[in-house]
Formats: structure tokens, sequence, C-alpha cells
């Protein structure tokens, strides 16, 4: 692979074409609030309409692209280098990237929800393009021939009848600073290069041969190392702490005491996670008590009075006979983790000037520097959030509140990056988890089993506390001597929702009501985890659909396009069906099928999943023998990507559906690490295929949380399939499914 | 001062007896393929090979690997260039996040060094003990099959 194809904001740094460059404007003082009488722009770009804003042309042949995405793994920067490279007619080696640094890029909001497809990638489309026309402007002076006379090879302009320069011999610079104007249109599909090809993702080969590109591993001089020592539990007050055996512990450089935030800073990793236990050890808290406990979580849902009831939807049968029978069910997701395999980290270093300078993995680097400053108290130009990636979040996971405190720890040691990252158990136990949610089903029906009134009745806790700018939203500082509240928790409305995401089914029922009660109190710490509501709202609607059609009768893929309109929701629900080979599967003992679909927040991409799996009856081990999805993700800019966000979303939601549940008691949480929160292992893991419906033209639609929902849906309809026993509470342990199947 | 080998040089490092291995390596010799996910050897993350042994290094005492020789992927590389199994995970696309292949990597060599042809399930098997949260197990089982494939 060409070394100039880089991704690493450190390296390009170091590069020769960044001396030509100003990257001190802050990106922030370019973004203009969108004005009536202005071009709509694409994507993010409405709101940072500055084409220099998001792409520069090097002295060096290369081309920068500044976004405010970032990369999780999920190959968006991959996805924006293909489509910059197309538009600007150049070799995508040539792109160099600069994501989620708040001092640089465009602030694109929080990487999340699937929309960096949507947002990022038209700005990045737009950008090239006008890039691209005001270059062939720039070349049509020097030349003196008409732009639009001109072909472009790899950055080198060339003039029908003779004449010829390159991206790199123009002085662009300042001709870029300026707004687009919408009027560039991009390229038709049959000019593209790079889009709709599945280009080997830019960062993989890094990560393969032990190059640095994980926060974890960054190492500037003079690091230190920091950890934090948690309260037994969520509300216990530090009582008292005698901390001077610990200040005398090899290695120990300070401890770090805030009220009942307690923290240490240590010369070597290992001796800052020795000097941490031993003052978890010493310190005394005061413990509080009252949590629900797992088994009670049902209960407390419903009995638990709701800050709101939100009608999510309400569109009653104005007319029509009445129902001749009533169905009704409930449905029950528990508390899971985002569950990252490494642990949260970061590096802070308050510098000379006063900033504090932070690398996080965070998905929100411009919102987390805005709670962070409040946090130390100091404006919001003294912090700086630069990200560099982590492991996979899924989330909201720990990635901020690591990046507060080695915050916090920096602010102790002036002058000197101190790196964090928790242990196994400090994530496990303090995560915010994704929220556990009970969902009622009603329906009316006709005589032959057709709906005609759908009920649904959401109970949840909040789906949504990211820093959003707020320091309560942070973990730590809420147990500082002047601690800073949790904010109450909103749950946002249309389109994206939150407890209520998928809330609503893309079927066309007469009768339609959806009800949501939304609850604010938090027995655990709880945040956006990968699909928010919809993974339970999914399982539940496409359960009870799947319960409908078999107490009609009829085929479930049959039932469901009775009442799916959407073309293409049924081609989606028809390929998958297909691709299974649905018609001609024959019934063996043990064994089952099912499906599940969704249209992700009924906006984004549309996915089916079918399976089949094989239930021993005798253990209540449920395999999966075959797993096939459907996608259809607008146009396909990365085939490959598609495939690996559907495949991976739906062996996690396996293991979310099969295994996954946290565990706590009265006082705290005991899912710990990976023997108490087991999640699914490569033998567990089945064949599954992917059907990709590729939509030319067509808004790129996100993918990254599109299979989570259809998937524990269409596996809970095949051990029904298998069984004959409908699973309603998940996950679908051998343990319950034993009980459930000898009841 | 503990001295090993470490990816075929001779090194020397002046940490407490008791660190454990990934720590070292990751913090005092600057080995980046090496990653903390549990240390609790739960999930395989910091796995490297110790004379030739897959090991977790979260779970290792430096001074118990003195004068032995430890390999990271790192190491396998060949002349600055990934070696076959390194370049079948990169054709394979076999990562999202990417965070617990550098492990997965060198549990899998081991089993290619003793197993030269190993079948779907033997990879499995032999990588069961490896967590991967992202969803990419089907992509590393098919790259371990192609390394050996390609021999």
């Amino acid at each position: 692979m060409d070394d100039r194809m880089s991704l690493d904001r450190r390296g390009f740094l170091k590069g020769a074409g960044y001396v030509a460059l100003s990257f001190a404007i802050p990106a922030e003082a370019i973004a203009q609030a969108p004005a009536g009488d202005k071009p709509r722009l694409p994507g993010s770009m409405e709101t940072v309409r500055n084409i220099s804003a998001w792409i520069r042309i090097n002295e060096d042949k290369t081309v920068t692209l500044l976004v405010g995405k970032v990369e999780l793994g999920q190959g968006i920067l991959t996805a924006v280098a293909q489509i910059c490279a197309d538009e600007l007619d150049v070799d995508i080696a040539r792109v160099k990237i600069i994501s989620g640094d708040t001092a640089l890029t465009p602030n694109e909001g929080v990487t999340a929800g699937s929309f960096s497809m949507p947002m990022c990638a038209p700005a990045v489309r737009q950008a090239s393009a006008e890039a691209r026309k005001i270059m062939l402007d720039l070349a049509s002076v020097k030349l003196g021939r008409p732009a639009d006379s001109m072909s472009v090879k790899d950055g080198v302009i060339t003039a029908q009848g003779g004449g010829s320069l390159s991206y790199w011999d123009l002085s662009v610079g300042k001709a870029l600073e300026r707004e687009a104007t919408g009027q560039v249109k991009p390229k038709p599909a049959s000019e593209h290069r790079y889009v709709g090809k599945s280009v080997p993702r830019l960062d993989i080969p890094a990560k393969m041969t032990g190059q640095e590109i994980f926060v974890h591993e960054m190492r500037p001089k003079g690091l230190l190392y920091g950890q934090v020592v948690r309260p037994p539990t969520y509300r216990a007050k530090l009582a008292a702490l005698d901390a001077a055996a610990v200040e005398k512990m090899p290695g120990v450089v300070k401890v770090v005491r805030n009220g009942s935030f307690v923290g240490v800073i240590a010369q070597r990793e290992e001796q800052a996670n020795a000097a941490a236990k031993a003052l978890s050890d010493a310190a005394k808290w005061d413990v509080e008590k009252g949590l629900p406990g797992t088994d009670g979580m049902q209960e407390w849902l419903l009995a638990t009075k709701p800050a709101r009831v939100i009608e999510t939807r309400n569109t009653p049968r104005k007319d029509g006979p009445a129902a001749v029978k009533t169905v009704e069910a409930a449905y029950y997701r528990p508390y899971h983790m985002h569950a990252s395999i490494g642990t949260s980290a970061a590096i802070a270093t308050l510098g000379a000037d006063g900033v504090t300078t932070i690398q996080t993995h965070s998905q929100s680097v411009f919102e987390t520097s805005r709670a962070i400053a409040q946090m130390l108290g100091v404006e919001p130009a003294k912090v700086r959030c630069q990200h560099v990636q982590g492991s996979g979040c899924y989330g909201h996971n720990m990635a901020d509140d690591a990046a507060a405190d080695a915050a916090l720890l920096a602010q102790a040691m002036p002058g000197r990056p101190v790196r964090l990252q928790y242990t196994r158990e400090g994530e496990h136990r303090w995560e915010p988890y994704g929220s556990a949610m009970l969902i009622k089903a009603k329906a009316g029906l006709d005589k032959d089993g057709n709906v005609l009134d759908w009920d649904l009745d959401i109970y949840s806790t909040p789906h949504g506390t990211r820093p959003g700018g707020q320091p309560g939203n942070l973990l730590s500082a809420r147990y500082l001597e002047k601690p800073f509240t949790l904010p109450t928790p909103q749950n946002n409305g249309a389109p994206n929702y939150a407890a209520d995401r998928n809330g609503i089914a893309l079927y066309d029922f007469p009768g339609h009501k959806v009800l949501t009660h939304f609850i604010t109190e938090m027995p655990l710490r709880v945040s956006s985890t990968r699909g928010l509501g919809a993974y339970g709202n999914v399982f539940a609607i496409e359960s009870f659909i799947d319960e409908l059609a078999r107490a009609a009768n009829v085929d479930p893929v049959e039932y469901r396009l009775r009442f799916l309109k959407d073309e293409r929701a049924r081609d989606a629900v028809q390929k998958a069906a297909d691709a299974f080979g649905w018609t001609k599967w024959q019934k063996r003992e043990g064994r089952g099928r099912g499906i599940g679909f969704a249209r992700y927040k009924n906006t984004a991409g549309y996915c089916a999943v079918a399976m089949e799996v094989e239930v021993n009856r005798r253990n209540g081990r449920v395999r999966v023998v075959r797993a096939v999805a459907s996608a259809d993700s607008g146009h396909l800019v990365n085939p490959d990507g598609v495939i690996n966000q559907i495949e991976g979303g739906l062996i996690q939601s396996l293991s979310w559906s099969l295994k996954e549940e946290v565990k706590f008691d009265d006082t705290r949480v005991t899912s710990e690490d990976w023997a108490s929160y087991p999640i699914l292992t490569f033998s567990e893991v089945p064949p599954i295929e992917v059907v990709l419906i590729n939509r030319p033209g067509a808004p790129f639609l996100g993918t990254g949380e599109a299979s989570q929902g259809p998937t524990g849906a269409a596996l809970a309809n095949a051990v029904h399939d298998a069984t004959g026993v409908r699973f309603r509470r998940l996950p679908l342990t051998p343990e319950r499914v034993r009980a459930g199947l000898s009841a | 001062m503990i001295s090993f080998k470490l990816n075929d040089k001779n090194v020397k490092v002046d940490a407490p007896a008791s660190s454990p291995l990934l720590f070292v390596l990751a913090n005092d010799l600057g080995v980046n393929g090496v990653k903390y996910g549990c240390g609790r050897s739960q999930c395989g993350s910091c796995t490297v090979l110790v004379d030739g042994e897959p090991v977790r290094s979260c779970a290792t005492q430096v001074s118990a690997i003195a004068g032995r020789s430890v390999t990271t992927p790192e190491g396998l590389m060949v002349n600055g260039k990934p070696s076959k199994l390194q370049q079948a995970f990169i054709d394979e696309q076999a990562a999202q996040c990417g965070f617990c292949a550098a492990g997965m990597i060198m549990q899998a060599q081991a089993l290619l060094d003793r197993n030269p042809n190993p079948s779907d399930s033997e990879v499995r098997t032999a990588l069961n003990g490896n967590l991967c949260r992202c969803g990419v197990h089907n992509r590393v089982v098919r790259a371990v099959l192609r390394a050996a494939k390609e021999g």
C-alpha cells in the first residue's frame, strides 16, 4: 500500500505539506447558521458551509479532508476518502484525513445514530465536487481554455486541444475559502472509480502489524499513568480515606482527592492500578441500598411513575367493524453493556498556556470538550479534544468519562501527560448501559386474523445521557466536592426518537397507537447503546406479528407482506426470505426458522434477518445453524463495509439475545468481568450471508445499527418455530429455555 | 534488570519483577501489538508467544520470562511487510475496530505452527478464548484458513 495513504493525524502533522497551511482557523469560526436566503447544502455542509473547512489541496500532492465524524471501526473514513477521491479525480492514496479535532475540523456533533453516511458523506461529496470546479476554473484562466473542455486524471488537468497543469501547480489556497454554492453537481454513479467498490479499509494494515493507532498506545514524553477509585455503589459518599500508606507505595506520584472523587497518578501503569486498589480498600463509604435487582426490574418498570407518557403515535381507526378478537403479549429486554473489548482510555496534558489537551476515543469530541471545560471551571477554549481511535464503542460507553478523568488528574500534574485506562471491573460496573425495556403489545383482529388495531406500550428508562456539553453527564463530575448533578434526560422526539425508536411499526395497520412511558429515574446508569430503543421495540413488534401470523395460520413472511406497503421494505423481506430458501425449507425435529424486519429509525437502512436454529430440549441450548440478512442502505459506497456492519451487528445482537443481561442486586452491579457477563464466542457464531440491495443515485442511508433489532426477533421466532414455546423475555439462555420448555 | 528476547532481539528492562509482561511490553518497550482488555486472562487481547506458546501477557509476571523469547505481531513481519497470516487478515478485512486483532493473530499463529491445516471448527476452538465485540468472527476464521491454504 502506498505510504501516502495515511489516516494518522500525528503522522500527517509531521508531514511536509503541513507548514504551507493555516490550520489555526477554528472550525466554529467558519461555521454559520443556515440562513434563509442561502442555498440548502447537503448533509453537514448546511451548517459548516465553507469549502476550505472540509478540504485542502496541499503542495506535497496530497489532499487533506477535514471531517467532524470519527472512525469507530465502522469504516467511515475509508468511505469518505472514496467519495473525495472520486469527486476530485485523484488517487485515493493522496487523501489524508483529519477527523474529530475541536481545534481543526468542522463540528459535526456526535458520531452516532447511523448519521455519518447521511450527514458527513454528502458534505464531503459536495465540498470535493466544488473544489474540483474551482480548480478547473483557475486552470481555465491559466490555460485560456474553457473549463468544460477539461478532464482530470489523478489531479492532472488536461484541456481539450492542448494544455495541461495539475492541482498541485495551482496555488489553490484562498480560492477554497468560500462558501459552497450548492450548484455543482456530483458525478453520476457511472463515473465512479472508488464509490461502489469494496475498497480495503485504510486503517486495517496498521492494526494487524502493531503500528501505533489507538489512544491506548500513545506514549508522549514524560508520560505518567493514572487510575481512579470508584465507590462501591452509585450514590455512596466517601466518609473517610487515609491515603498515607498509599502515598508511600512504589511509584506513586500523587493521590488526587476531590470530594468523593479519588484518583492516583504513578510512574508505571501497574503501580497506578495497585495504588487505586489499595485506596479502594482503605476508603470508607456511606453506602445506600434500594436497587430493584435483576429479577425485580420488569415489575419496577411497570410500578414506577413515568416522568412523561408520550403519544409516539395515535392514529385510531376511523371506521369498520369491531375486532372479533384481541391478543396481548409483553416482552422484556434487560440492561446490556456496550462491553468494549478494550476498556476506555485517554491522555490529558495541562499545557503552560492553560489549555488541557485530551486525546480521546469519544464519539462527541466537541460536546465532551465543552462539558469537561465546565467541570474544570475554565473557558471552553481551554480544553481541546482530539479524536484518536479506541476499541469499538457501539454507543456511549466510558470514552468520555475517561477523557474527563484524565483531565481531572492532569490538573494535578501541570505539564505532564497523564494516561488512564480503566480496569475491566471499572468499565463493566460503571459504564452507562443500554436501558432495560418492557413492551406491551395488543392487537384487535378481524375474523381472518388480520390486524385492525395495533397498540404498543413502551416502558423504559432513558437512552441518552451523553455529555452534551453538560458536566453532570460525566461520571466523576458527580462525585466532586462541588458536585454536578446529572441532568434529567430527555426522550428525543421524531424523527429519531429514543426509547420509542422504531416503536412505530412500519406496517400499515388501520389503527395504530404507541405510548411511551418514559421513566427518568435510573436504577442503573444508562445511555445510548447501539440502536437505543430500536432493539427492544423491534424484538417486541416482530415477535408479536409472528405470533399473530401463526395464530392466523398464515406464513410469517406472507403475513408481514400483507401490511407492508413500502416497496423497499417488501423487497428487503422478500430477498432475505429468498436467500434463506424460505419456501422450500423443510422442518426437521428440533429445528426452526424465523424472520425479523425493520427499517432502522424508519428513516435509515432497511434490513431483514432470517435464521435457522436448533434447540436442545434436554439442556435448553439454542444453536444458531445459519443466518441470512438483506440490507438496503441506498447508494452503496463500500459494499464490503456494509456487509461488515450488517454481519457484525447481527453477531452482536445474537450475543445480546442469547447470553447477555447485566446482573445487579439491591446495592450494586455484580456483572464485573467476562465470566459474570459472557458474550458470544467463535464456536457460537453461525455462518452468515448478507444480501445487498444497491440503489444507485439514492441517498446514503445509515447501516451500523440496522441489524440489531431484526436479529433478536428472528431468533425468538425461530426458537418458537422449533419448540412451539414463545419466549418473550431476553436473553434466551439455556436455563431460561429449559425452564420454558418444561413449564 | 530482566533480560529476554523480544522479536528476536535481546532486550533488557528495568522493571519490578512482579510487573505484568503486558505493561512492560507496552510501556517500557513500546510494543503496540499487545493490548489490555481485562487483566484476568479472559479476553485474549494481550496474547503473545513465549517460546512459541500463546500466553496471556496480562497475567504473566515479567520475571517469569527472563531468558525466554517473546513474539508479538511486530515480530511476525517479514522484511517490514505483513506476514502471510497478517496479510490474510488484511485481505479478508478481518476487523472493525481491530482492538482484539493483534491477540487473535498471535493465538492463530500458535495454532498454525502446531497444526498447519486446521479445519473451520479447529480454528474456532483455538480462538474461543479471544473475544471480539464487533462481530468479525467469521472473517477472522476465513483469514486463518486462507493463511493456512497459502502455507
